[in-house]
């Protein structure tokens, strides 16, 4: 991230989403719940130049860092991506995302015949594989389009 | 065997198929060792969906066993009809028998259910995925009539959605087994099943139509192409025609050749198939009681 970044959305305390994959923005703050009614004080950079990428996109979200779910599932569409903890203007914490084995409960089963998609006690969960993930109950597995299934409450 | 629950062909080894089917030819040999083996057990039956086969085939095993069921009847006359959770439903027939038996449409059900009981579960039907039982009396009719040294398979219809050719795969990695599948290009398998059949190194070759490779084959698994997975009937009408066997087509298979079905059958195999060497299917119904009396017996602790 440059100086120049950092001046034009310099947060005082928060998340600083960098490295995400060029165009999955949008997906991220989906991932994270964020919408125009949210409420949340949010700066978004797409398709910034990147010495690492080529290009990136950057979430920058005010008063709020995110939970190992949200990270996660962000690590799912946005391989790459750094997580930076800012508190008074200072990067606190600074880490990579890691693909977890599983995701619980964040994306829903593209199956409509899945049983995590009716009325039943049970939360969607996936095996995360190297291109993909896979639903452990139905064993769909969805490859190219997982920012779709992401289950916004 | 060392499982709770019987939910997916993937979680057989051998050792557990071999376990299973030996135990349905000591069943075979001698049913009246058995007749009083499991006296006073009882078997919960939680169909959501129609079954001839699979559930009086169960209820014929536990009987024979010496013991019952406990039927929670159609859709229409239980507690579903008002609302009730599958989750629910089988807390509380768990309540009333020792082990489960569930036919479900919604793929993962077996699985989602297993999670909320403590007795064993057996998966008998969950939607388009997966059908174990039936693959065990499928595997179980394939030893009798072909073995399973350097094997080679043909399994023919409808392979997206058709959830015994989906156990039968799986299990069939476990052999020394070629596969070919053999499908319109609308009803191929599933990705899902490709991946698991890839990551476990299994020999696969895929075709549109039968008659190349079948003079290869010692056993064809025949399954109904379902006219109700098509968007528009007159694309069913293009293919169903070019999946159906008779005398005919078996002029080219090899004089061995074992041609089972899972039935029902509609017209995928002609009637004139029925005397002949080849038919297997009908056996192959009634090989579902001598094996689900040994899956029965070893859930239940018949080794104790």
């Amino acid at each position: 991230m440059s100086d120049r970044e950092l001046r034009v959305s310099k947060i005082r305390n928060g998340t600083v989403v960098d490295h995400i994959t060029a165009g999955q923005a949008l997906n991220v703050l989906a991932i994270l719940g964020i919408d125009a009614d949210s409420g949340e004080t949010v700066s978004v950079g797409m398709r910034v130049p990147s010495d690492r990428l080529g290009s990136k996109d950057i979430v920058k979200v005010e008063g709020r860092e995110l939970s190992q779910d949200e990270v996660d599932v962000l690590s799912l569409i946005a391989p790459a991506a750094t997580i930076n903890i800012v508190r008074e203007f200072d990067v606190v914490e600074k880490h990579r995302v890691e693909r977890p084995e599983e995701v619980v409960g964040v994306l829903s089963c593209p199956n409509r015949h899945c049983i995590t998609t009716e009325d039943e006690p049970v939360q969607s969960r996936f095996d995360v594989l190297d291109d993909g993930i896979r639903c452990t109950y139905c064993d769909t597995i969805v490859r190219d389009s997982i920012a779709e299934q992401i289950d916004v409450a | 065997m060392r499982h709770d629950h019987i939910i997916s062909a993937k979680q057989l080894s051998r050792a557990d198929i071999e376990a299973v089917l030996d135990r349905a030819a000591e069943v075979a040999a001698d049913p009246e060792s058995f007749a009083d083996r499991h006296e006073n057990a009882l078997l919960g039956l939680c169909f959501f969906e129609p079954s001839t086969r699979t559930k009086m085939s169960f209820t014929a095993a536990i009987k024979r066993l010496g013991g019952d069921v406990v039927d929670m009847g159609t859709v229409e006359s239980s507690s579903v009809k008002k609302g009730e959770s599958l989750a629910d439903t089988v807390r509380v027939v768990e309540g009333y028998a020792d082990a489960l038996v569930l036919r479900h449409p919604s793929e993962g059900s077996a699985q989602m259910a297993s999670e909320f009981v403590d007795v064993p579960l057996i998966n008998a039907g969950d939607g388009a995925g997966q059908h174990p039982t039936q693959t065990l009396l499928d595997l179980y009719t394939i030893r009798e009539s072909a073995g399973f040294d350097d094997l080679t398979v043909g399994i023919m219809g409808d392979l997206k959605y058709g959830r015994t050719v989906h156990s039968l795969a799986h299990a069939l990695t476990n052999f020394d087994a070629d596969q070919h599948f053999i499908s319109p290009e609308s009803l191929q398998l599933p990705r899902s099943v490709r991946y698991d059949l890839h990551e476990e190194g299994a020999s696969i070759r895929e075709h549109t139509e039968l008659e190349p490779v079948l003079p290869e084959l010692d056993v064809l698994y025949v399954t109904r192409i379902q006219a109700e997975r098509f968007p528009d009937e007159s694309e069913y009408r293009a293919v169903a025609g070019e999946y159906q066997i008779d005398a005919e087509t078996l002029e080219a298979a090899r004089d061995d050749l074992t041609v089972m079905h899972p039935l029902p059958r509609v017209d995928e195999i002609a009637h004139e198939i029925d005397d002949t060497d080849y038919a297997h299917y009908f056996q192959q119904a009634h090989n579902g009681v001598p094996v689900r009396m040994a899956l029965l017996d070893l859930l239940l602790g018949g080794d104790e």
